[in-house]
């Protein structure tokens, strides 16, 4: 036979196994699923209250809500508010929750909920089309002096966009300000002022709102923050302390041009937010969120509920053929049909050990005696093993039955073992039993238990459990392995004990 | 009972694992398509004849459930045979029977069968009891089997065997496989038989093995194992060589018995010979197949390669075959 070199096979085996891990640390970091089961991840339920005073006309309010904030990623938004029509609109990256009634009076309360999670790779919001234009700012005199004077000031020390923002927040803010300065501010806010001397100088800049999240905060209410254009996307900067970029417990929840709240009918309008801080599995999270990203296509979790309980089953099985390749070719157990013991082991998770090792043993036994008899019918092969089959159905259904009887439900669950694979594994412990005696049925017998337990027991474990449904590509480094385990010509560790009387030889 | 040897004393023994025969031998020297020769005995009968290579003679073969009732009007005068399942391995579902007594048939250990049993038997291995896979198979019927005397004495109830591990047509390790009560008669180590290592280079043992544990005398009638040396084991090497040409499987195990009338006869080849030989002769088969793997150039004929692996065993004053060289001549002479 021709010899390959063995170079090829290490090298895609190595890629299946980087190719498997990969795949998972990207599962992880894009979707957010947890490496271990149980992980759990936390949620911000943010609510805004709104509180006007109805005329007794037709009411109608709209509230800017979160679009994509940086950081955050939508979990699910609803709206509380009896008796109002209510429907989210979207105009010009404008998001905006509107209730409507027809007729209103007295004071009124509404609500806005929505769970976001704390997300660094959440994506940007996409911008509308057409280039941003800088709004057009008239400043009077003596303000537009004033203006000019410290935007040259600030000029004079910075090089682009950014770093002109950092300045004249840094001059607003100074604890001696300059005379233009306290011109500018005594009409307005320091924000405001800011978005005028921004756009002012030609820089586009608009005012968002955020909210600071502490966990189990009420009344609170939204803070100015101001965002620049580059050029290419949106920056954020404080303008109380000039530091760029989105705190992690900074919610900004409206980010477009336009008001937060409008109300038609209805007077003293206010809006207040409270939070809460909950952890929820972070596996639900990544439940809900997969239909929306694109490597969630890729998840199980779209697959119906029913097809994705036995999924969960089948892709035990690699981890249950993982576990019989070490067995038979590290430690060199024998087993009774090479993968007998991964199916005893799935119908044991399905009957838990106990039990099911219980009723495994007493089926063979049974079925090993009953089979004595076949044994001197002087049958043909395939009409005994068809009549072993229908014998090992009456066993189990009087297993069932006697057990039930007896009040153990545990006895029905013989059920869940494979009819064909008993029926086999006694066909062929029978045939041992004949021809190497009970000595080889016995070794045997055991060591397909115990291949069958030890496989039980990984698969039972929370953790293979939870990496074999979420990370369904880790299969490619269990392939990997098993082919990697396939070239081991090394010794087995029972042939460490088989051949030890070479010791006298050396 | 905890008696373990490191992996390190078990590589400079150079003894052969189970996972290296099967990567580094088995897979990479014996070609798949020979496997149903040596697979199906009667295959195996049909095609060492023409390398004349002896094998014991075919009585009879039963390839359909109602053939079965022809067997009863042929053996009426057979006093001895032997009925194999064709694709059996392991030594399943082999019946020897040795002779006689009214309508009973006697086994080699003295117990009897009756012809009702031989048929169930024969139902029993066309339905595929004993063949890889269970897939339906034939019974050949054979000649018994007389052991020559000088070595049968050596055996319990049954022929003992020659067990030879060839590679790329080398004889590589030879033993002795003598049945005792503990294996029923059947010359299958992991059922008890006593293993003996011969010596290539001259047929003589070299240490006994029974269960794994060395032993000097056979268990059940006390004869010395030290004193065996196999007749014509220069002729049985060649046969068991020459069997390379005839399967082309690389790596192999040629299953030898002498018979009293007709000399050495091939029982059956196996082409994943078990590694308990190792421990029969007290040494490991890797240096050896290693020393094959280094030939530049492997000799044509299976007299050279026994000649080579005779010298290698430390063989002397053996008769050199003659070498077959190729003749170059000149395809042009120059005018």
């Amino acid at each position: 036979m021709t010899q390959h070199s063995k170079t090829p096979f290490y090298l895609a085996t190595l890629l299946l196994i980087a190719a498997g891990l990969l795949l998972a640390v990207l599962r992880h970091v894009q979707m957010g699923v947890p490496w271990l089961p149980g992980e759990q991840q936390p949620v911000w339920l943010v609510e805004a209250r709104i509180d006007f005073q109805a005329w007794g006309d037709p009411v109608s309010v709209n509230l800017n809500i979160p679009d994509q904030p940086p950081g955050f990623y939508t979990l699910t938004e609803q709206a509380a508010s009896p008796g109002y029509g209510y429907a989210i609109t979207e105009h010009q990256g404008n998001r905006r929750a509107e209730w409507s009634i027809r007729e209103a009076s007295g004071p009124q309360t509404l609500y806005f909920k929505t769970r976001l999670i704390p997300d660094q790779y959440a994506s940007e919001p996409l911008l509308a089309p057409g280039p941003v234009k800088p709004a057009e700012v008239f400043l009077e005199e003596p303000d537009a002096t004033a203006a000019q004077a410290l935007l040259e000031q600030a000029k004079a020390r910075s090089s682009d966009a950014s770093s002109l923002t950092r300045e004249l927040i840094a001059l607003l803010n100074s604890s001696t300000p300059d005379q233009n300065t306290r011109l500018l501010l005594g009409n307005a806010a320091p924000a405001t002022t800011l978005y005028q001397l921004l756009n002012f100088a030609g820089i586009p800049a608009r005012i968002a709102d955020g909210l600071q999240l502490e966990d189990a905060r009420r009344q609170q209410s939204l803070q100015p923050w101001l965002q620049i254009y580059d050029g290419d996307r949106w920056l954020t900067f404080n303008p109380r302390t000039g530091t760029q970029g989105v705190p992690a417990d900074v919610l900004l929840w409206r980010q477009a041009v336009g008001s937060l709240l409008d109300v038609t009918g209805g007077s003293n309008s206010v809006v207040r937010f409270s939070m809460l801080r909950q952890t929820v599995p972070a596996l639900q999270i990544v439940r809900a969120e997969a239909n929306e990203r694109a490597f969630g296509a890729l998840s199980l979790y779209q697959l119906p509920v029913e097809q994705q309980g036995m999924f969960r089953m089948l892709l035990l099985l690699p981890f249950g053929a993982l576990v019989v390749c070490l067995m038979r070719i590290l430690v060199g157990i024998k087993t009774s049909g090479t993968f007998m013991p991964v199916l005893i082991a799935v119908a044991f998770v399905q009957t838990s050990l106990l039990p099911g090792l219980a009723a495994f043993i007493s089926v063979v036994t049974l079925g090993l005696l009953m089979r004595g008899y076949l044994s001197s019918l002087n049958l043909l092969l395939v009409s005994r093993i068809s009549a072993l089959i229908i014998l090992v159905l009456f066993i189990t259904a009087g297993i069932s039955i006697i057990g039930y009887q007896m009040g153990f439900s545990t006895g029905m669950t013989v059920t869940f073992f494979p009819m064909v694979i008993l029926a086999w594994t006694i066909e062929r412990m029978s045939i041992l039993w004949e021809e190497e005696g009970a000595h080889e049925v016995l070794i045997q017998g055991a060591g397909s238990l115990t291949v069958a337990v030890l496989a039980y027991l990984v698969m039972r474990a929370p953790l293979a459990e939870h990496i074999s449904f979420n990370f369904p590509e880790l299969h490619l480094v269990v392939l990997g392995i098993i082919l990697l385990l396939g070239q081991y010509t090394g010794y087995k560790l029972t042939e460490l004990r088989r051949f030890a009387p070479m010791k006298r030889y050396q | 009972m905890f008696d373990w040897i490191r992996p390190r004393d078990l590589n400079q023994l150079g003894m052969l694992s189970m996972n290296k025969r099967n990567i580094d031998y088995i897979a990479r020297y014996n070609d798949r398509r020979a496997y149903p020769l040596v697979d199906n005995k009667l295959k195996t009968k049909l095609v060492v004849e023409e390398y004349e290579v002896a094998s014991p003679k075919l009585l009879q073969v039963v390839s359909e459930q109602h053939q079965i009732g022809r067997f009863r009007e042929r053996v009426a005068n057979l006093d001895g045979f032997a009925i194999k399942p064709a694709k059996g391995s392991g030594g399943k579902g082999i019946l020897v029977i040795t002779g006689r007594e009214g309508d009973s048939f006697i086994k080699p250990s003295g117990s009897k069968v009756s012809l009702e049993e031989i048929e169930r038997h024969l139902s029993n291995i066309l339905a595929g009891l004993y063949s890889l896979g269970g897939s339906p198979d034939v019974a050949v019927i054979e000649d018994l089997v007389r052991c020559d005397p000088r070595l049968a004495r050596y055996s319990h109830e049954g022929v003992p065997d020659i067990r030879i591990v060839v590679f790329k047509g080398y004889p590589v390790m030879a033993m002795l496989r003598l049945a005792t009560h503990a294996s029923d008669g059947k010359a299958n180590l992991h059922q008890g038989a006593v293993g003996v290592g011969l010596n290539l280079a001259n047929g003589q043992a070299l240490n006994a093995v029974q269960f794994d544990r060395p032993l000097e005398q056979h268990p059940d009638n006390g004869l010395n194992l030290a004193d065996i040396r196999i007749d014509n084991w220069h002729y049985l090497l060649n046969m068991a060589s020459r069997c390379y040409e005839a399967t082309g499987l690389g790596y192999m195990g040629v299953d030898l018995v002498v018979d009293e009338q007709y000399g050495p006869l091939l029982l059956e080849l196996n082409a994943r010979p078990g590694l308990a030989i190792q421990i029969a002769n007290g040494q490991g088969l890797l240096p050896r197949l290693k020393a094959v793997e280094a030939l530049k150039r492997a000799h044509l004929t299976p007299e050279e390669r026994v000649h080579w692996a005779m010298v290698q065993a430390g063989a002397e004053n053996i008769p050199a075959p003659q070498r077959t060289t190729p003749v170059l001549e000149p395809a042009f002479q120059a005018c």
